[in-house]
């Protein structure tokens, strides 16, 4: 075991990734030489040569493009979007080809892809460098949608990613890139070289697609949540002093709705958080579910605790980041229902 | 300050719309032979105003002159006759069984067979054909089975993409035939990505990307382009100019520019126009593209002066927005006939033996029809099961799919 910040568990998988099988290849935008502007891909170049991890032209379009061509062929192209929000220009590669290859063709030609991109604000990214675009992916049959909170979790399913035969969006919650993150911006935070939540074994391992994870036990209320939302969220109910049980999703899809379904039967209330906008996040898929399988297990309304529905702002960004007083609201009127 | 007049918006016309006179005097016509033939390692620089010429070969007594000369034998042009004259029949059969209602769908290929008829031969096993839906003849050339093709037009029981697919969107790995997408332009990025897999590799393999006039104009062009340009990568990069886009004439998408050939400059591409009604010169150019990448000298590109002589599609009728005669008035011929004028020159062929393998072509489709139509069409007939819609969206089927499912009673 070493601490190590999800930045270094990203390079670390991709290290053992392309080690391992080397049809796995590595590129984007200043991914080769530099390492990526956030590092995750430091050192791969020198180590596994050009051809293997590389710079490419500014064009998320033709970087998505090209790693489809390259999966068809039998590689294993693992790709950086440099920030979630320059993933529009390569959306319809992704979802008129990458997500539909395989059906198209009867499985005559598959596409095992992953498209990594830094996602998520709070860090005065402004309205260009803090979008949660999850929603858009999970709504496209034929991709998988992964969103870590953990650096041994970004570490576990990067690399399962990689090996998955289908394609898969990695979001990278980049707020929690150096350490967990509470949502009080005020406050100095602990990074995960010295945070035990920084523990990540060295050793090759994967974390299945599809498992979410339960991040404390509780009996009161269910707390639905990924990526930077989970550390909130968990510091919004120990603040509160609810015994919740928050779960971490880890995968949206698949979605583990076994998990989800049997906690909130048991607690009969459920909140959801997530930093993208309100109106047809993700967080109306799981009420929706929720609702339909659990409808008789519930004592009060399922709530959503959201971004507002406006572009991301930059210097009022911490009003509009769904931080602990605004879960704490959720969670209180959820319990007083 | 100087005074202007207002300005005013540049909307590019055609010379004629319907009712004119055809007029193809603006398409300068450059005798066959007279286009000189570089050494494949030739630097792009140098060749620049191969661009602007049109590389033939047949002239108009049949013959083959000049240096693109002399790339098939008389067994591969006999062959490339009967490919593109079964390609014809069957567009001739799939348009009718369109109109039957038997499909919905349907497009065809008349004027341009020689395009992807010829240029399938300079290919060898395992390279990978990036086509859009005017390229069957890649299928029909690599000897994939015409009922196959039909099963999926009418979307039966044996079609191999299981009732997914559009009509013409074939599919085949096998036959180096990528899936063809619905959304312009797409595959062109992805065999620039294929070719540089190939590459990384160290394989020996190439890919052909293709792309009509019209869709030159979309992003995933541009970015294949750089992308090929930068990595160097083992491609030949096809544009089939056939003039039309829909009802919308070439000079909209090329705007400025002299030719869609000439895109290739700004990147330090070789680029070569060449007659695309000429099956011995597409297969010449081809070859030489090939090699080059096979060479590892990089990608090329080709453009395909044709002309679109049928419909855009069975849902279409050019004669809202071109005169009726103009395809007749094109320049530069049929390629069927073309090439049969050839071998008839050459006493390797005579109108009889036309006339025999005209029979034998109608035959061997209408059979594979009605083969095809036996197993059922697109409202008659054995058709996939409503449950294999649910198959191939992921390798394995995940709980909410298995769900969906059974909720629609599979
Ligand atoms: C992205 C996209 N936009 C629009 C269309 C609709 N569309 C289908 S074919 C076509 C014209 C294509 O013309 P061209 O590229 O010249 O090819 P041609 O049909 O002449 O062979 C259009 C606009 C589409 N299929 N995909």
């Amino acid at each position: 075991m070493a601490r190590m910040t999800m930045i270094e568990a990203i390079q670390n998988a991709l290290d053992i990734s392309m080690g391992r099988d080397e049809r796995v290849v590595v590129f984007g935008e200043d991914v080769g030489y530099f390492g990526g502007v956030f590092r995750c891909t430091a050192g791969l170049q020198k180590k596994y040569g050009r051809s293997r991890c590389f710079d490419t032209p500014i064009s998320e379009l033709g970087i998505v493009g090209a790693a489809i061509g390259m999966a068809a062929y039998g590689l294993k192209p693992c790709v950086e979007i440099q920030f979630a929000d320059y993933v529009y220009p390569a959306y319809d590669q992704i979802v008129s080809e990458a997500a539909r290859l395989r059906y198209r063709s009867a499985g005559g030609f598959t596409c095992p892809l992953v498209v990594r991109m830094p996602a998520g604000g709070g860090i005065y990214g402004g309205q260009t460098h803090s979008q949660s675009p999850e929603a858009l992916f999970t709504h496209v049959a034929g991709l998988k949608v992964v969103v870590p909170s953990t650096p041994a979790d970004a570490k576990g399913l990067l690399t399962a990613a990689i090996e998955d035969p289908d394609p898969v969006i990695f979001l990278e919650p980049k707020r929690i890139y150096n350490g967990p993150f509470d949502g009080h911006h005020d406050r100095p935070i602990v990074p995960w070289k010295k945070h035990e939540g920084g523990e990540v074994d060295e050793n090759y391992y994967k974390t299945p697609l599809g498992k979410a994870a339960i991040r404390r036990q509780g009996e009161g209320l269910t707390v639905l949540a990924y990526g930077t939302m989970v550390h909130v969220a968990m510091a919004a109910v120990e603040e509160a002093g609810i015994d919740a049980e928050v779960i971490d999703l880890r995968t949206l899809v698949p979605l583990d709705t076994k998990t989800i379904m049997e906690s909130v039967r048991k607690t009969g209330r459920c909140v959801i958080v997530h930093e993208a906008t309100q109106t047809s996040g993700f967080g109306a898929e799981l009420a929706a579910q929720v609702q339909a399988e659990c409808f008789y297990h519930l004592e009060a309304p399922i709530m959503r605790v959201a971004g507002w529905d406006t572009p991301y702002p930059h210097s009022q960004e911490w009003d509009y980041f769904p931080g602990p007083a605004r879960i704490i609201r959720a969670l209180n009127a959820v319990m007083e229902a | 300050m100087d005074q202007h007049e207002p300005l005013s918006l540049n909307v590019p016309e055609p010379e004629v719309r319907p009712g004119g006179q055809p007029d193809f005097s603006s398409v300068k016509i450059p005798s066959a032979g007279a286009i000189r033939r570089p050494d494949v390692d030739e630097d792009p620089e140098n060749m620049r105003d191969l661009a602007f010429g049109i590389i033939r070969v047949l002239n108009r007594n049949g013959e083959a002159v000049g240096p693109w000369a002399g790339t098939l034998t008389d067994g591969e042009l006999r062959a490339g006759l009967e490919h593109m004259l079964t390609l014809r029949t069957y567009d001739a059969r799939m348009m009718n069984a369109q109109r039957q209602g038997k499909t919905s769908f349907y497009m065809q290929h008349l004027g341009e067979e020689a395009v992807s008829c010829a240029f399938q031969q300079v290919l060898r096993q395992g390279d990978m054909n990036f086509p859009t839906y005017r390229q069957a003849g890649l299928l029909i050339s690599s000897g994939y089975p015409l009922v196959t093709m039909m099963n999926q037009v009418y979307s039966n029981e044996a079609d191999p993409l299981r009732g997914r697919q559009l009509p013409i969107m074939y599919s085949s790995k096998e036959h180096g035939f990528f899936s063809i997408s619905g959304n312009l332009a797409t595959q062109y990025i992805q065999a620039v990505g294929w070719a540089m897999a190939s590459a990384i590799s160290g394989d020996d393999k190439i890919a052909a990307a293709w792309i009509g006039d019209g869709s030159t104009a979309e992003s995933d062009f541009h970015a294949a382009l750089v992308f090929a340009s930068t990595y160097k990568a083992p491609v030949v990069l096809n544009i089939v100019n056939n003039q039309w886009a829909i009802s919308t004439f070439q000079g909209i998408a090329r705007g400025g520019s002299g030719t869609f050939a000439a895109r290739g400059h700004g990147f330090g591409i070789p680029a070569l126009r060449v007659d695309g009604n000429d099956f011995l010169a597409v297969h010449a150019v081809g070859k030489w593209a090939a090699e080059r990448a096979r060479r590892n000298l990089g990608p090329t590109i080709v453009e395909y002066v044709t002309y679109r002589a049928g419909g855009h599609s069975t849902s279409d009728d050019p004669s809202a927005y071109r005169p009726k005669e103009e395809s007749d008035a094109w320049p530069l011929g049929d390629p069927v006939l073309r090439l049969k004028a050839h071998l008839i020159a050459r006493g390797l062929w005579s109108e009889e033996r036309h006339k025999q393998l005209e029979a034998e072509v109608h035959d061997r489709v209408i059979t594979a029809q009605k083969e095809a139509e036996a197993i059922g069409t697109l409202h008659t007939g054995r058709r996939p099961s409503p449950r294999d819609m649910f198959e191939d969206v992921y390798e394995e089927m995940p709980p909410h799919l298995i769900a969906q499912r059974h909720q629609a009673g599979y």
